[in-house]
């Protein structure tokens, strides 16, 4: 399926809920309300035209004013690829999970709120993953301090 | 005489210390003595903050951090980056650095399972396949060092083309390479393959099944172990692979359900004789060019946003990188298949004894530095 | 060597027994297997057969810390790890040795910039004897260093001294 066509789909069936689109970018993409995620995931998923089973990528972005979060998907029958993108606030980004649809992305969201403090509602496990666990601020911020000492060990 | 040892459940840690774990990985056992009841693995010992590092440097300086990440195949992680860069940037590249790219990266491949093939026979105690695989590999590495210098960490794809051109003389000696190291693929079958110790330890271990391998994001050869058969080589072709002749090797199931640690080591050592092949093939249409001639002289791409993906020996890379027009990335992020392999891992080892933790981790194929970046 | 150690001034017999002691450590440093990163690889190909650390003696390398004599910390140390370091430098036994090798153990390596989880140099955290640079070094660096550390450990004695000379 071309871009416009999946783009048009998700926008029959979810209306206002599909925000923006880009259909004839390198790597088409479509920004969604973060409070559907869910259900426009699922749908995705068990659609049989669209049938994206594969969650390649799942990561944030820190724009100054906002965070997003990207979910890059695939279709293994296919060969198709999208791109989600949900905004949150900076101040306090939270969005549900999509553990359940897709099981890579338990480890990718505990990524995502290890190195941006995503908070992730309904994760079964939400706990740094890279970084020790008493670690304080979350790196990839684009204003994130580099801390001098840890546990005593200069850094 | 089945007996419920469920109340005697102990935690058992193997640290981030430990001979067979490929690097700082912890894991932690909940058995009771010799069934694990659930093994979690623990990881961040070697996080490096490479996403970081690619938003504070250039460009093209991305590209030794990048080869840092999965050290064992270094010219397939630059080959990623180097390709989702001048996909942004619109740049065409000449039949000749094309052609190279290939060779160089099908002899990583070559290297990288080899390496995973003589370490996993070390795991499974025997010594002498490692042996015999570095003897091979120092041979490849021979060849890497006379073109770019460097044996492990190469710095050799740049974007918009290569570091240097090949010594004249050099199409000669990979076919003599592949002449002689053929042959002797049989020969680790015959020691390490059908050996019946290896066979028993393997066959019906650690077993994957599609559905599970793709909810879990699995992909290469332990995806194709299963019996998917997908590779990105021909299924999304890039760099011009879609001109070569070779076949994508699949878990046939050949001493034990389809799917287990032994599928996803033979699917390795049959790769090996696919990657001989096609390098065959780019020798025969290597052609005389410069390798310098794309390369732009300020790499200032547009802004915007890509996505691209490579088949690395372990999986599908993944670069997802953000251009706001600056000569410095704004932001690179890594999909790592070794990172998804590991994530299903709490998922294949229910159920395993102790002995099988560490076969089935060593089928896995994992390298640190690419799952902790 | 605790009991005859540092008890008596130097003469004939001292030296001998330097020379013999020395002689036994040197030339059987059995390394525990402390490979982290990139130098782990280079580790293992000079434990291979092209360039044979056996040789040196070093050949047997020990999972346990508390059954070896010398610590080659090869590859990046993260801030993660550094504590379990030290836990197992200190669980070796009395002679030990360390060998940094590659510039992430030397003093942070690429990463020294913008690595805020990477420790800038193992010797933050343990005492080092040997440095050996290079990203990742050649296994001849790598057998430099172990031959820099064998003189080295040539070079102790086990007399009443006036400086203060570890074993």
């Amino acid at each position: 399926m071309k871009p416009e066509e999946i783009v048009s789909r998700l926008k029959e069936r979810f209306g206002d809920r599909i925000l923006e689109s880009k259909p004839d970018a390198l790597s088409p993409w479509t920004v969604v309300d973060p409070a559907a995620i869910v259900e426009i995931a699922s749908f995705l998923r068990d659609d049989e035209a669209l049938a994206m089973d594969h969650l390649e990528l799942l990561g944030g972005v820190d724009y100054k004013d906002r965070i997003e979060v990207v979910y890059v998907l695939y279709s293994m029958k296919h060969r198709h690829r999208h791109t989600l993108k949900c905004r949150l606030p900076r101040d306090n980004p939270r969005i549900a999970t999509v553990e359940s649809i897709w099981r890579v992305a338990d480890w990718h969201e505990r990524e995502a709120y290890d190195m941006f403090g995503i908070v992730f509602e309904g994760h079964s496990d939400l706990r740094r993953i890279l970084c020790p666990d008493d670690w304080e601020g979350y790196p990839l911020r684009k204003d994130y301090k580099f801390p001098t000492s840890y546990r005593g060990m200069p850094v | 005489m089945e007996v419920d040892y469920s109340g005697e459940i102990m935690t058992l840690n193997m640290g981030p210390q430990h001979p067979s774990t490929h690097g700082v990985l912890r894991l932690e056992l909940k058995t009771d003595g010799e069934v694990v009841h659930e093994a979690i693995p623990h990881i961040g010992y070697l996080h490096r903050c490479f996403e970081k590092h690619a938003e504070n440097v250039e460009y093209p300086g991305v590209v030794p951090f990048a080869d840092r990440m999965d050290y064992v195949a270094a010219m397939n992680n630059e080959l990623g980056y180097v390709l989702a860069v001048e996909k942004l940037m619109g740049i065409q590249v000449n039949d000749r650095v094309r052609y190279l790219r290939i060779i160089m990266a099908e002899l990583n491949r070559i290297a990288s399972h080899l390496l995973a093939a003589g370490t996993y026979g070390l795991d499974m105690g025997s010594w002498t396949p490692f042996l015999h695989c570095f003897r091979d590999r120092e041979t490849i590495l021979d060849l890497f060092e006379e073109t770019c210098g460097a044996r492990l960490l190469y710095n050799y794809n740049w974007i918009g083309g290569l570091m240097h051109d090949v010594l004249p003389g050099f199409e000669k000696r990979v076919i003599d390479f592949l002449d002689r190291f053929e042959p002797l693929v049989q020969d680790l079958n015959r020691l390490l393959s059908y050996n019946y110790i290896f066979i028993k330890r393997t066959a019906n271990v650690g077993i994957l099944t599609p559905e599970t391998a793709i909810s879990f994001g699995v992909t290469g050869p332990n995806l194709r172990g299963s019996g998917v058969a997908f590779d990105v080589r021909r299924d999304e072709p890039y760099l011009g692979y879609d001109e070569f002749d070779f076949e994508v090797v699949v878990g046939k199931g050949e001493f034990g359900p389809v799917g287990s640690c032994f599928d996803r080591y033979m699917v390795r050592i049959r790769e090996v004789l696919e990657s001989c092949k096609i390098i065959r093939q780019a020798v025969a249409r290597l052609k005389p060019g410069d390798v310098h001639e794309s390369i732009p002289k300020r790499i200032k791409p547009p802004a915007g946003e890509v996505y691209m993906r490579t088949e690395c020996p372990r999986g599908e890379l993944g670069f997802y990188i953000v251009s706001d027009g600056s000569t410095k990335p704004y932001r690179v992020k890594v999909k790592s298949p070794c990172f998804t392999a590991m994530s299903a891992f709490k998922e294949i080892s229910r159920g395993a004894m102790i002995a099988d933790i560490v076969a089935i981790v060593g089928s896995l194929d994992i390298v640190l530095g690419e799952i902790d970046r | 060597m605790g009991v005859i150690e540092g008890r008596f001034e130097d003469n004939i017999l001292i030296t001998s027994l330097d020379w013999i002691i020395n002689w036994a450590r040197s030339s059987s440093p059995w390394p525990v297997t402390l490979g982290l990163a990139c130098c782990a690889i280079e580790m293992m190909a000079t434990g291979a057969s092209r360039y044979d650390i056996d040789r040196f003696g070093a050949g047997v390398f020990r999972p346990s810390p508390r059954q070896s004599d010398v610590m080659i910390v090869a590859g990046t140390v993260t801030l993660k790890m550094a504590t379990r370091i030290k836990r197992l430098y200190e669980q070796m036994p009395e002679p030990k040795y360390v060998i940094s090798m590659g510039s992430c153990a030397n003093n942070g390596g690429p990463y020294w910039q913008y690595g805020y989880h990477v420790l800038k140099g193992v010797d933050a955290v343990i005492p080092v004897d040997v440095y050996v640079p290079g990203c990742p070094p050649r296994p001849e660096s790598l057998l430099e260093g172990l031959i820099q550390l064998q003189n080295k450990i040539r070079r102790q004695t086990i007399a009443k001294t006036s400086k203060v000379e570890r074993a």
